[in-house]
């Protein structure tokens, strides 16, 4: 039997006949990114806020960019929860892939540091001769 | 037990598509995927790499250029109107999805068409900005920006910015071979035929990912 697409049942899906959501999407979207740049403005002009808490601030509005651009724009947010999961749950992989892979760079600069030529090490402590060792 | 299953519809009994759309765009959603561990994979060793260095350049500091404005520091002017470009870019992309939902064949070529500008606009913006660090002595193995705590950097900085960008810039271009061709066949009247403007939605979700990936090279890159 021939497969074609025609012959698939599919829900009839409602359109909203006004385009007033695609606008309001591209306002925000648009609202964020300014607030992206003018924060990094500010930055730059006073030093306020600092590095760490305005790199949090950047990935968070990253995240609710890429939210509208998914649920809205590639309509993802209408569709039904089997596509959404079959989509969303494998992408949870990132949550290790990010964190293993940034504290495995971030020990390297560490073990780098450490075993530098010229690198002072610090003698061994001797185990502190109390009673409460081993006994032999 | 049963019953309690048959007031909700059976999405997986058979007889339709378990995810309520069709065949290729579900595996277009699929490729998309795949795609987005791709980028994925490029941004984290990216970011891995750049967790691993003692110092890296200051973003501010190497893109602060914008065309015809010489030697005046612009720091984020030029990549912001990139950024609003390829937004732009997405809102004619649905405002085309939009108007193959209701048979409007001149309003899809319409927007189609701006989309396909806006894709070119984008493009051109990059290829300026490559020519530009070029000439400022950038490029794969060669990085004349001195780390934030005027250190000399390794070619690290200059090798992903160039491969990750360069690599978002071959998706745009393809974007923009679609929507050219998605644009021949809508005024060949080939999904007037078919009946319906699916083609347009496809290529669209391809578009709006595009979209989402700069949105992560934006604050990687750019922002971080």
């Amino acid at each position: 039997m021939e497969h074609t697409q025609s012959s698939e049942i599919i829900e009839p899906v409602h359109h909203d006949s006004s385009t007033k959501k695609i606008w309001r999407t591209f306002w925000i979207l648009l609202g964020i990114t300014v607030v992206e740049v003018g924060l990094a403005f500010l930055h730059l002009e006073t030093g306020f806020p600092n590095r760490m808490f305005l790199n949090g601030i950047f990935i968070i509005l990253t995240f609710f960019k890429a939210f509208y651009i998914v649920a809205e724009f590639m309509h993802l947010g209408h569709e039904i929860k089997n596509l959404v999961m079959t989509i969303l749950m494998p992408l949870l992989l990132f949550i290790w892939f990010i964190i293993a892979f940034l504290y495995d760079g971030h020990s390297w600069k560490n073990m780098r540091k450490d075993l530098a030529p010229g690198t002072k090490v610090e003698a061994p402590k001797a185990p502190a001769a109390e009673g409460h060792g081993k006994h032999y | 037990m049963d019953t309690a299953v048959t007031a909700k519809k059976k999405w997986w009994a058979g007889g339709y598509s378990p995810f309520n759309v069709n065949y290729g765009k579900l595996m277009m959603w699929y490729f998309l995927l795949s795609d987005a561990f791709t980028f994925g994979a490029l941004l984290i060793s990216y970011g891995t790499i750049r967790f691993s260095s003692p110092s890296w350049p200051d973003p501010n500091e190497v893109f602060k250029s914008f065309p015809g404005m010489g030697h005046a520091n612009l720091p984020l002017m030029f990549v912001s109107l990139m950024t609003f470009i390829l937004i732009m870019s997405s809102v004619t992309m649905v405002l085309a999805v939009h108007a193959g939902h209701h048979r409007d064949r001149k309003a899809v070529a319409k927007w189609l068409t701006w989309t396909i500008i806006g894709g070119i606009a984008f493009l051109s913006c990059q290829a300026w900005e490559w020519t530009h660090l070029y000439h400022e002595g950038a490029w794969w193995g060669r990085n004349p920006f001195a780390n934030v705590d005027g250190t000399v950097a390794s070619t690290n900085f200059t090798n992903f910015f160039f491969t990750i960008t360069g690599f978002h810039g071959l998706h745009v271009t393809s974007g923009v071979v679609l929507n050219i061709v998605i644009l021949i066949n809508v005024l060949k009247g080939t999904y007037e035929e078919r009946g319906h403007y699916e083609m347009v939605e496809k290529v669209g979700l391809y578009w709006h990912f595009v979209d989402l990936v700069w949105v992560f090279v934006f604050t990687c890159f750019y922002l971080l």
